[in-house]
């Protein structure tokens, strides 16, 4: 199986482009839950901030995270961003998610169709894994799929737009960009974002 | 088996196992079914405060544990000993950003047995979860179980304990075939 596609935008902007308006009112009760790899790293690139929260690992788990974050939380909208490996390895969990659909989550898998992290090996998506197709099957009805810079706005117009959990695939250049690092202090992350929402460590 | 006789009738364990998730305000319930877990599954979907969530694969409801904490909800995961072996990575998360975990799982392949394919991660289970840190209770007996359910989520909810209560296949009775 093998398709071209055209992976040509570049990661970091448009993280920065959906990410841009983050410190606008509107955009206070936003959560981010960021996937190992790059995506913890082009998170991180925008700015730090108390309510985003890194994976260094759990490969597979970010969406997972993610939806559990949501279902807790109906007054937050939660974020994942991710990559098509880490995406790929949590499949599953989309049918798990769009059992229950909550609209207060959105998925974004920057999709490079490669393994960047570990030396630029094909993913799944390059040989034509479809997976937006994946989770429209799985319930998820509010897809999308970005391929240039168009459309990829601002969060409240490109995300959260619909009824249910929505999901869109970034095509993006495979390439490294210098890391950009937040602490590996999971113990920390975990507790700052619960400060952040009024918890006890 | 002694037994102490109250006047009040004594729940089955998989009620009261019920009971004490409802009691320590448990809210998110992920679990791969099992037949052991039959019962209070059936509760929980029956509550309409609790939330149960039909995982793909168990290290799903890792995942979906360590995120209802950071939202300020309780969860506990139900499976059975098979599931154990597919969390192994996800209890990563577990361990680095220390939450508290709480996981009843219910035993095969230990106890009357018919279906020997169970019976290489029955056996791992308990070593599987202490290789990743997790304190392991195990209940024979079904007056062991409400105390003990009670003590992991206690332990982990009052401070971040990462505990397992295995249900040991003698106390869930045979398989019938």
């Amino acid at each position: 199986m093998t398709v071209t596609r055209a992976y040509t935008l570049n990661r970091r902007k448009v993280v920065a482009r959906l990410l841009k308006q983050r410190d606008s009112k509107a955009n206070q009760d936003l959560l981010i839950v960021t996937g190992l790899g790059s995506p913890t790293y082009d998170v991180h690139a925008v700015g730090d901030n108390d309510k985003n929260f890194y994976l260094w690992g759990a490969m597979g788990g970010a969406s997972m995270v993610g939806y559990g974050l949501a279902l807790s939380r109906p007054e937050n909208r939660v974020l994942v961003i991710t990559g098509d490996g880490e995406q790929l390895m949590g499949l599953g969990g989309l049918a798990t998610i769009g059992i229950r659909n909550p609209a207060n989550l959105s998925i974004v898998v920057l999709d490079n169709g490669h393994f960047g992290e570990t030396g630029m090996q094909r993913s799944h998506t390059h040989y034509g894994v479809d997976l937006v197709g994946v989770a429209r099957s799985c319930g998820i009805n509010q897809t999308r799929e970005f391929s240039d810079m168009k459309g990829i706005e601002n969060l409240t117009q490109s995300l959260f737009v619909s009824e249910g959990t929505s999901f869109a695939t970034i095509r993006i250049k495979p390439e490294n960009h210098p890391r950009s690092i937040p602490t590996l202090d999971g113990r920390y992350l975990k507790n700052r974002l619960r400060e952040t929402l009024g918890f006890a460590p | 088996m002694s037994k102490n006789i109250s006047h009040e009738v004594e729940l089955p364990w998989q009620d009261q196992i019920f009971e004490s998730l409802k009691a320590a305000k448990i809210r998110q319930i992920p679990y791969v079914p099992d037949a052991g877990h039959a019962r209070l599954i059936q509760l929980v979907h029956n509550d309409p405060d609790m939330m149960p969530i039909v995982l793909s694969t168990e290290e799903e409801g890792v995942a979906i544990g360590c995120g209802a904490w950071l939202g300020g909800d309780r969860s506990v995961l139900l499976m059975q000993s098979s599931g154990v072996g597919n969390c192994i990575n996800m209890l990563s998360l577990v361990a680095n950003c220390h939450f508290p975990f709480v996981t009843l799982i219910t035993m095969r392949g230990e106890w009357g047995e018919f279906n020997s394919w169970q019976c290489p991660m029955g056996k791992a289970t308990r070593k599987s979860l202490e290789l990743m840190g997790i304190t392991v209770h195990r209940c024979e007996h079904e007056d062991d179980v409400k105390p003990t359910v009670d003590a992991a989520l206690y332990g982990a909810f009052s401070n971040d304990q990462q505990i397992a209560v295995l249900l040991s296949q003698k106390l869930i009775g045979k398989k019938k075939w």
